[in-house]
């Protein structure tokens, strides 16, 4: 052991590179502790760090079997920046479906929540929606008609003006003046429309 | 007895991968020879 820690790095790798398999397990026996540390402070998961920190050394072995490491940098800050960008691509894999696990200071309900409503908001919700039905049938013919076509059926103000055969302007207006009225009446009797 | 209330350290000092890792690892490396031919690299792993 002592005499492993007296080899500097890159006498290991040129021992490695020329045939001897012993200088890799030396390399990765000093600095495990550090190359696995940093993964896991980064990816806070065992077996994720695990699996990187094999996929960094696969990258290292094959890079020096095929004598293509320049002994430029430092052994460790080189295989560092291995994991360092191993570490970025899991990250950028999982983007899309990050993996939560529940620790002691973190719970996974911190980021979890139940977004849909309870009974008693459904109801709400299905008055107010009543409610503003009947504002809407209060409404001119002509400001009703484009009101439901944009908002109920989706449709575009060009595909409005086309279908009612006036201006997209004058759809515009019309949807402004739906809008006004049902603000008017809805200050006037002073109805409540939230949830 | 007296609370401590300082946070727990969530990263070990000393973490290691697994026993595992490393002997796949050392196989994988005592398995694999790189020829190259011209341009070409070939990784040959043997059994």
């Amino acid at each position: 052991m002592i005499a492993n820690i007296q080899i500097p790095d890159a006498l290991l790798v040129q021992d490695y590179v020329a045939g001897n398999e012993d200088a890799l397990a030396t390399l990765i026996k000093r600095h495990e502790s550090k190359i696995y540390g940093f993964i896991y402070s980064k990816v806070s998961d065992r077996d994720v760090s695990n699996d990187i920190f094999q996929d960094t050394f696969i990258k290292v072995i094959n890079t020096l079997k095929s004598n293509s490491y320049n002994e430029e940098g430092k052994f460790l800050p080189w295989v560092m920046r291995i994991a360092h960008n191993l570490v970025i691509d899991y990250f950028r894999k999982n983007k899309k479906m990050p993996l939560y696990r529940e620790t002691e200071e973190f719970s996974v309900f911190s980021i979890i929540t139940d977004d849909s409503l309870t009974i008693e908001n459904k109801l709400i919700a299905d008055q107010v929606e009543l409610d503003i039905r009947k504002l809407i049938e209060e409404l001119p013919e002509d400001q009703k008609e484009v009101l439901i076509m944009r908002m109920y059926k989706d449709m575009s103000f060009k595909e409005i003006s086309e279908i009612t055969g006036v201006s997209i302007n004058t759809s515009l207006g019309r949807m402004r003046y739906a809008l006004m009225n049902l603000r008017k009446v809805i200050d006037k009797h002073q109805i409540i429309l939230t949830n | 007895m007296a609370k401590l209330y300082s946070k727990k350290n969530l990263v070990p000092t000393q973490m290691k991968p697994k026993k595992e890792v490393i002997s796949f690892l050392l196989n994988y490396s005592k398995a694999l020879y790189i020829i190259k031919v011209a341009d070409n690299s070939f990784e040959i792993i043997t059994n």
